[in-house]
């Protein structure tokens, strides 16, 4: 249903033209749940808001091309794109305060989306609102839809803009970093939810985090990038635990759960490159225990991995 | 502020007392590295505020060593989550890091340079950098030249308050591994504030377990993490997110945390627990200790 292929989004910065996408190609079907995963600076932010269309000068996609449907999304006029966004195509962003609005009312922001693309009632649109908060577990919702976001805990918001996502029921819903910045039982409340839903609905949903333990029971595929490439793709349970990418092996062995308790952590030496200073070939070379002079080439992507020296 | 000036100016607004921290005892021996976990608004945070000296308690007593602390110690220092707020951005690395051992008269204006570029080398950053200002560099290594300034005046004691929460896992896994380093190094005892259980796991002997403002757990790390007692523990511990989980259905915990400025009455847990009593509702448990250095705030334990 999404089919995205060599995409490219460049910065132009002082320090030159940076890829924060930079080839990448990736699949996802019908009620099909994405883990995008990677650090800080992988591009996993920058590809999610590539897809919806949301990358802003100094960004600009330069290649490759975006499938939604079958239709290409790749130079779609901005009112197209608009008619697209919170309709077919939703996005929930890490920072609920990036989605709500603090003077206005949950019930003001809600029936605003509802009216962007339905010429419904106020009675159905008011129905619909309500329908919503009660699906991501707000309870008493016709008192809480009169209240502001500053009512509402962290976790309460994002569940809002979760719901105000869900208006629509689109087909394919991009979550960039949802419950990093949440306590764990709330995220755990929230991720129950989200499966539940997607289940339901069908939609499809591209969950991008840095955490790989949240995807570990959550996603049906991951995607794992590195300095603006997909390293490795497959199926969550290839990936976690038999990952092919050395990357993705040193990003597991150093979650401190996959250690023995007291002893040293095993970790990834040095640091991600700045994408201004990649290195020749692999991205990874420097860090790899297992690079040698081939590896300054840079490795095709071959069987869901892209490495001259994968693990098996 | 706001609304002391509104008191001040006639308007009807009531106090309100936050009991952020609620009756709490707690002792650190010397070497030792006790987690302190809890969720938002427990008090976690306030707690180790109050053990630095940066915060007086409103009732009670902090010691250090015996002696009652009336304010901060040059002994006790405090690693902050945010490398970059907690860095004054108009300083330069070997200011921020060589100021507080120079006041405090620990080297010579002229022994600065040599200090301060040991230290940075013991952190593991280049020496060189000493002349840059936070912002050149990445956080991993801001989170660096945080640890390094703690160090610098030769605490013995170290409160990290999410020290790494805010960093990627493979940097993360790279402080840790320097915090267990310079503690074998230093013989130095931590209190390590800390949302992420599998943090707290790895480094922690014994783990403290907060909930809204009280103590209700504390146990060796092993026994938390094998047998935890409180259903609280029992809930955090079931919603940590693991690897080895394969495709699990969540089981969501019911309700919200609530507000600290208005807790329920009794044990705090007791809208959320699915063992709740009527008892629960109106008496708070004590912190009692059940098995040999364990001890749980829960009328489960009976009595």
């Amino acid at each position: 249903m999404l089919e995205i292929s060599g995409l490219v989004t460049e910065f132009g910065t002082r320090q030159g033209i940076l890829r924060a996408v930079n080839d990448v190609s990736l699949q996802i079907k019908r009620g099909e749940i994405l883990g995008l995963v990677g650090e800080s600076g992988s591009g996993k932010s920058v590809l999610g808001y590539s897809i919806i269309g949301l990358v802003d000068s100094p960004g600009r996609i330069t290649a490759g091309s975006i499938r939604f449907g079958g239709r290409e999304l790749i130079g779609q006029s901005d009112e197209e794109m608009r008619q697209l966004r919170g309709k077919r195509i939703a996005m929930i962003f890490q920072d609920p305060m990036m989605t709500l609005n603090p003077v206005l009312s949950i019930e003001t922001q809600m029936m605003e989306t509802v009216f962007a693309h339905e010429a419904f009632s106020r009675q159905r649109a008011r129905d619909l609102c309500l329908e919503n908060l009660a699906k991501v577990g707000i309870a008493t919702p016709e008192k809480r839809i009169k209240q502001y976001p500053h009512e509402f805990s962290g976790g309460m918001r994002q569940r809002v803009a979760i719901a105000i996502a869900l208006l629509h029921r689109p087909e394919l819903i991009i979550a960039d970093e949802p419950t990093t910045a949440l306590d764990v039982t709330v995220q755990g409340q929230i991720l129950y939810e989200m499966q539940k839903l997607v289940r339901e609905s069908g939609a499809a949903l591209i969950w991008i985090t840095h955490d790989l333990s949240v995807v570990a029971g959550f996603a049906d595929r991951v995607a794992v990038m590195y300095a603006g490439r997909i390293v490795e793709q497959g199926s969550a349970a290839d990936v976690l635990h038999a990952p092919m990418h050395p990357y993705t092996r040193g990003l597991l062995d150093s979650v401190p759960a996959n250690n023995e308790g007291g002893g040293r952590l095993r970790q990834i030496p040095g640091m991600t490159p700045s994408l201004a200073r990649l290195p020749q070939g692999c991205a990874f070379r420097e860090r790899c225990s297992r690079a040698d002079d081939v590896c300054l080439s840079m490795p095709p992507m071959e069987r869901n991995v892209r490495c001259h020296h994968p693990l098996c | 502020m706001v609304e002391k000036a509104a008191r001040a100016l006639g308007a009807n607004v009531a106090e309100h007392a936050v009991h952020a921290v609620d009756q709490v005892t707690l002792t650190v021996a010397r070497g030792e590295v006790v987690g302190l976990v809890g969720e938002s608004g427990c008090g976690k945070s306030t707690l180790g505020r109050v053990a630095c000296g940066l915060h007086a308690p409103t009732e009670g007593e902090v010691r250090f060593d015996g002696q009652p602390m009336s304010g901060p110690l040059r002994a006790i220092q405090m690693i902050f989550q945010d490398p970059f707020a907690s860095l004054n951005p108009r300083m330069r690395v070997e200011e921020i890091v060589g100021e507080a051992p120079r006041v405090h008269g620990l080297i010579s204006p002229s022994g600065q340079k040599g200090f301060v570029d040991d230290l940075l080398e013991k952190v593991g950053l280049y020496p060189a950098y000493r002349r840059r200002y936070p912002h050149q560099f990445s956080g991993g290594q801001r989170a660096r030249i945080g640890i390094a300034r703690a160090l610098a005046v030769k605490p013995e004691f170290l409160v990290c308050d999410e020290a790494v929460a805010a960093l990627d896992v493979s940097i993360q896994a790279q402080v840790l591994n320097l915090f267990m380093d310079l503690r074998d190094a230093l013989g130095l005892t931590y209190l390590f504030i800390s949302h992420d259980l599998g943090v707290v796991r790895h480094l922690a002997q014994r783990v403290v377990v907060m909930y809204l403002g009280r103590v209700i757990e504390i146990a060796p790390a092993a026994e938390l993490f094998a047998r935890p007692n409180h259903p609280y523990t029992q809930a955090l511990l079931a919603e940590m997110p693991r690897l080895d989980r394969r495709r699990r259905e969540f089981v969501a915990i019911k309700g919200e945390i609530p507000s600290p400025l208005a807790p329920p009455s009794g044990c705090h847990f007791h809208p959320r627990c699915p063992h709740a009593m009527e008892r629960c509702s109106r008496e708070a448990p004590a912190l009692r200790e059940i098995s040999s250095g364990r001890l749980s705030a829960c009328h489960l334990n009976g009595e």
